[in-house]
């Protein structure tokens, strides 16, 4: 990994950890922007952790572009000391994969996808070289995910999985963008997997869509009224598939308040990841078990 | 209620100075795309400078007043209308009860902002009122007014009228016009021969400009240095593993039209960015047509501040000639 840092024009500076995705890249940038948080700089309006890279917003008035950067150049020895570990949640997301509404969506857009003739499940299975879409669907929900950033639009998390780099699942975006995704889309680009938090357009694979609303301006959703997104970074996630039944149960339990979602709160550590990557998941979902 | 929305225009939202501060959940400043102008207009009518106004796209709207209101318009040059009688732009007049405000054909420049005395006082949502439609918030409901909206004003004293802010403490982009750009984000992957080119050749704006972004057309698709793309990144050479977006920050998917983010700027993504607009050019996107010519300008650091100085000057030449 080799650090590097440019601006974005006068009011940003970009901090791009590696140019690869990786845990121990997105470990630095959030370290590094909790680092940067926690220095309280004068002139600091905004502070984005991304998947591999962060970005801190700075009013040049107040400090300058080269006295940012110094400052902030200073806290990456920080974020190397620091312990990679992580006082984090585990929250089940359940998701109806091969749904009614995302598969009427992505048949209207079959002219803008790479394999006209199939799904995007089908495609996904086909090219990550499973045998049937339901060995693909179980290699997505049976492992772990971190959620490595929020945002493209309000809310909305970018997911990573816990599991080793030959196993990470790898699909392209559309060839062109479509125009229209349903809202809580559980959707799929390059090594990250999203949930569509708002309807609009959309360029990732479409896998499913998940009862549980993760973005609520009016928060009058249960989970939702201290604040309205759901998820931040470091944030960790794991899916359990449903059935069209129990995604109508949930769907009318979310609206009369009685649904909360399942978490737990745990204690996640990339070096323990890291040696035992199994292990270390098994005992993540022991604890949302237990929840 | 002290304004009724008779006819709303093409794309008309109530803005203010926005709402930094949770770009990083992916929820957008917002705000004026003409921030300049959006607070001359406040200024005007004797508001805060950030109090709630009216951006009006390419065409006005029509409004009746329910109550006696200070008006000023400013931004682009749209013909005012009070009961049909034409008003000066950049001036403030007095609007009396049951007076019809209209407009007439856009002249110059895009977007107007219409302040009135008090500010529009809907309700704010983190921290502002402006409209973020993609993620339903501010405005009225979360959505650009409509006819038959009523908007709340703050109460406020009338201000004095024909108060009025000459043309040389306007800023409006000139034809063909010049952002000024700082190099840098993921500049390094394209080659030398297209970072010329960026910089040479003019382009022009496409149908798609909007609050989230501005896309140009017609210059010379940009080539990639070679590379094997890193893990996570995606298969096109545009493609970088995704990051934050910068405010004014131009992407180029799969190198072709470039699209400078603005406003209600997308917080991050998968395509390579180029650079920077500076910020003093911001306000200035904002007023740009589809069809204009545009040329892009680079500049350094010492450049861009040197610019950004400017703005403020401007700036506090409007406060103190208003104060």
């Amino acid at each position: 990994m080799k650090t590097r840092y440019t601006f974005g024009g006068d009011e940003h500076i970009y901090v791009e950890m590696d140019e690869e995705m990786s845990l121990d890249a997105f470990f630095k940038s959030l370290s590094m922007s909790n680092a940067v948080r926690e220095a309280d700089i004068a002139g600091v309006t905004e502070i984005c952790p991304a998947n591999a890279s962060f970005q801190v917003r700075f009013d040049p008035d107040v400090i300058s572009p080269d006295d940012m950067l110094a400052r902030i150049q200073d806290l990456e020895h920080k974020a190397d000391a620091a312990e990679k570990r992580l006082a984090t949640r585990i929250i089940e997301v359940p998701v109806f994969y091969r749904d009614p509404w995302t598969h009427e969506t992505l048949m209207r857009f079959r002219e803008r996808h790479q394999d006209p003739n199939a799904t995007d499940l089908e495609y996904a299975a086909r090219i990550n070289g499973f045998d049937s879409v339901d060995a693909f669907i179980e290699a997505h929900h049976s492992q772990p995910w971190f959620v490595s950033m929020v945002g493209f639009v309000a809310g909305l998390p970018f997911l990573y999985q816990l599991v080793e780099r030959e196993r990470q699942l790898e699909v392209p975006k559309y060839l062109r963008p479509r125009t229209d995704t349903p809202k809580l889309t559980v959707g799929y680009g390059g090594c990250f997997s999203c949930i569509y938090s708002v309807r609009g357009a959309g360029g990732y694979q479409m896998f499913g869509i998940t009862p549980m609303p993760i973005y609520d301006p009016d928060q009058k959703i249960s989970y939702l009224r201290d604040f309205m997104v759901f998820f931040k970074p470091g944030d960790i996630v794991k899916w359990k598939p449903i059935d069209h039944a129990e995604y109508d149960r949930i769907t009318a339990a979310v609206e009369d308040g009685s649904w909360r979602p399942r978490i737990a709160e745990v204690e996640f550590d990339l070096d323990e990841f890291n040696a035992d990557m199994r292990g270390t998941n098994a005992k993540l979902m022991e604890a949302l078990d237990g929840a | 209620m002290a304004l009724e929305i008779v006819k709303p225009g093409l794309a008309t939202s109530i803005q203010d100075l926005g709402r930094p501060g949770y770009f990083h959940l992916g929820i957008p400043q917002g705000g004026a795309m003409d921030r300049l102008a959006l607070r001359a207009a406040n200024l005007l009518v004797g508001n805060p400078e950030g109090a709630a106004c009216l951006e009006a796209v390419f065409m006005g709207p029509q409004i009746r007043f329910k109550r006696d209101v200070s008006v000023a318009v400013t931004g682009a040059e749209l013909p005012v209308m009070l009961d049909g009688e034409p008003r000066q732009t950049w001036t403030s007049f007095t609007a009396r009860a049951g007076q019809v405000l209209s407009f007439g054909f856009l002249q110059a420049g895009a977007r107007a902002y219409l302040a009135f005395s008090g500010g529009i006082d809907t309700p704010p949502a983190l921290g502002s009122r402006s409209t973020y439609p993609i993620g339903a918030l501010g405005g009225i409901d979360g959505r650009n007014v409509e006819a038959g909206d009523e908007l709340p004003l703050a109460e406020a004293p009338l201000a004095d009228e024909g108060r009025h802010v000459p043309e040389n403490l306007r800023r409006m982009p000139g034809c063909p016009a010049t952002l000024r750009v700082l190099p840098g984000l993921y500049w390094h992957r394209i080659t030398e021969a297209s970072q010329q080119s960026f910089f040479d050749d003019t382009w022009t704006v496409a149908a798609e400009a909007d609050r989230m972004g501005y896309r140009f057309k017609g210059g010379r698709a940009l080539e990639f240095v070679p590379r094997k793309q890193p893990f996570g990144a995606g298969a096109d050479p545009s493609n970088i593993v995704d990051g934050c977006y910068s405010y004014g920050s131009i992407q180029v998917p799969g190198g072709t039209e470039p699209i400078v983010l603005h406003r209600d700027a997308v917080s991050g993504g998968g395509y390579f960015t180029l650079g920077a607009v500076i910020s003093a050019d911001m306000d200035l996107i904002g007023q740009l047509q589809p069809n204009t010519p545009v040329k892009f300008e680079r500049v350094d650091m010492d450049q861009a501040l040197a610019a950004r100085a400017d703005r403020t000057r401007v700036l506090s030449g409007v406060r103190e000639l208003l104060a």
